[in-house]
């Protein structure tokens, strides 16, 4: 199912939440919502699941956009801090859940077993779920975001309070899920959305900051190349001066002096390498480390969000 | 496919009877009620009737407190925990949930109630029993219930704290039971003919009486409807 939003905006108050925003998600996407602190993800999230209905604008679920009950039956949501029923037990909220999402009595345990091993819930299945440890409670609220299958998943921040080996778990249960369903999920953690999603929203202060592939993003943000060189032969301070010499050079730092490490940063896209080199060989310097550093994503969100 | 409401009241009649709800419940009403109708007072033996009139006084008084205490956490503590939002992000609807938990609440209430069926059994063999009016009786009772279980849903619908949907359960459950029956007295004219209609005490006692009157009937239907739709309302404006 694709999803499309057509400026969407949600106020409380006087403050703007969600500011006019719009974009499409084709089924098979998995798109990963990023921002900073209160820049609207949750809300825009809650839009999409019809928690809330939105000041103007619309959501377009394929050609549908009614506020009703058999959209919902095709959306599985995970919300933020993972509300859950502590006084029942993993196996009847499991079945609960599927049951109110129009999952028929016949396939209702299998369903359940089903869910209980992708989640790898089974040693704490009969447990009552107030029991359960965090990273437990996150499998439970994410086995019931997908118990009746929806062709649309929403998760807000899925991996919080799992250990580094549940993450990749459930990483790898979301791109599988991500092949067939239309994925939205929100997270801090920036190198998920490079291992998980096919596509990156920045959100900040309501509005989309960036929309785009890890690549696009890393295009954009254009002069940011880096190289960490290492040269031997001269004076550091020399050495700096005059590679700040050439012209597709923005800057030169001097990381560690006594090894004769710099960082520097190019002006455009354009790599110095070469003139880096031929520098070297002029001036009889050793050039004996020369490597390319990618932009990082947390400088790309650092630069998008911070102004 | 089953209907959502029977999905939900299931489930919260299930989780009275995990927790100690039910069995509280049970416990304290049979003992109240029991008390004062076979051991002191103005009890059945004073009495030298065959009926349930005690029972269905002490009744009235004893369930005007506790159904309150069912009803407080079933939609607050959804508001607090935020389950709510797990709710209606299903394929359900803010009425089918309200519903739902409505015959829960009814049917702890019946399954209560069914129990005092063995005083039923007891006086019946005492004499010769009105079985007409006792049957009113208990269907006032039920009717009662309610009302105040819809009135007390729509006390946990406004708020997330279960102290105060409990007062104020108990606080709009007071002018229907008996602050508008006295009140009327006072006042005359449509003013004081619309606060003695909206007496429960008027109503309870003409049915327990045995009087099955269709004004009764209504008035308890429209109340009841009257809090359930505002739960409702209320339960879809908090999400908004």
């Amino acid at each position: 199912m694709d999803v499309r939003i057509e400026n969407l905006s949600k106020s409380y108050g006087s403050q703007k939440a969600v500011d006019s925003i719009s974009f499409d998600i084709k089924s098979g996407e998995i798109v990963g919502f990023l921002g900073p602190n209160g820049a609207g993800k949750t809300t825009t999230m809650k839009m999409l699941t019809q928690y809330m209905e939105p000041d103007s604008g619309k959501v377009w679920y394929d050609n549908k956009s009614s506020f009703d009950v058999d959209i919902r039956r095709n959306i599985g949501y995970l919300p933020e801090h993972n509300p859950l029923y502590e006084d029942m037990p993993v196996m009847d909220y499991l079945a609960f859940a599927a049951s109110l999402q129009g999952v028929p009595d016949s396939e209702l345990s299998s369903r359940v077993r089903e869910m209980v091993k992708l989640c790898g819930l089974d040693v704490e299945k009969h447990k009552k779920i107030g029991e359960l440890s965090k990273g437990y409670r996150q499998r439970v609220g994410l086995a019931q975001a997908i118990i009746h299958n929806p062709q649309i998943l929403i998760l807000d921040e899925p991996t919080t309070g799992l250990d580094p080996n549940q993450i990749v778990e459930i990483r790898e249960l979301i791109k599988k899920l991500g092949r067939e369903k239309t994925v939205i999920l929100s997270t801090h953690i920036l190198p998920e959305v490079e291992a998980t999603c096919d596509r990156i929203l920045i959100i900040n202060k309501g509005k989309i900051a960036a929309d785009g592939t890890v690549q696009d993003l890393r295009k954009q943000s254009e002069g940011k190349q880096l190289l960490q060189v290492k040269i031997d032969g001269a004076a550091p301070q020399l050495i700096s001066d005059r590679l700040k010499g050439i012209p597709s050079v923005h800057q030169v730092n001097i990381i560690d002096p006594t090894q004769g490490r710099f960082e520097i940063q190019s002006i455009s896209s354009e790599m110095p390498n070469r003139e880096i080199y031929k520098t070297c060989v002029e001036q009889n310097w050793v050039l004996l480390e020369m490597i390319p550093f990618e932009t990082k994503l947390e400088d790309i969100f650092r630069d998008l969000t911070l102004n | 496919m089953k209907s959502a409401v029977w999905i939900i009241a299931k489930k919260e009649l299930r989780t009275f009877f995990d927790s100690l709800t039910a069995y509280i419940l049970l416990i304290a009403f049979l003992g109240f009620s029991g008390f004062f109708t076979w051991i002191t007072g103005a009890d059945i033996f004073m009495r030298k009737e065959a009926d349930l009139d005690v029972f269905f006084s002490v009744s009235k008084w004893t369930l005007f407190f506790f159904i309150p205490a069912i009803t407080m956490k079933m939609i607050a503590e959804e508001n607090k925990t935020g389950t709510i939002e797990l709710l209606l992000t299903k394929a359900i609807t803010s009425r089918q949930i309200v519903l739902g938990k409505f015959f829960a609440c009814l049917m702890l209430i019946a399954i209560t109630l069914l129990f005092t069926v063995s005083y039923y059994i007891t006086v019946s063999q005492l004499g010769k029993m009105d079985h007409g009016a006792t049957i009113c009786g208990y269907l006032g009772l039920l009717l009662m219930s309610a009302g105040y279980i819809a009135i007390g849903l729509f006390a946990s619908s406004i708020t997330n704290n279960q102290i105060v949907a409990f007062l104020l359960a108990l606080l709009i459950g007071v002018f229907f039971h008996f602050l508008f029956d006295m009140m009327s007295y006072g006042a005359t004219g449509f003013f004081g003919q619309l606060l003695s209609v909206l007496s429960v005490n008027k109503h309870y006692d003409s049915l327990s009486k045995g009087v099955l009157d269709t004004k009764d009937l209504i008035f308890f239907i429209s109340l009841t409807g009257a809090g359930l739709y505002l739960s409702e309302l209320f339960i879809s404006k908090r999400a908004k």
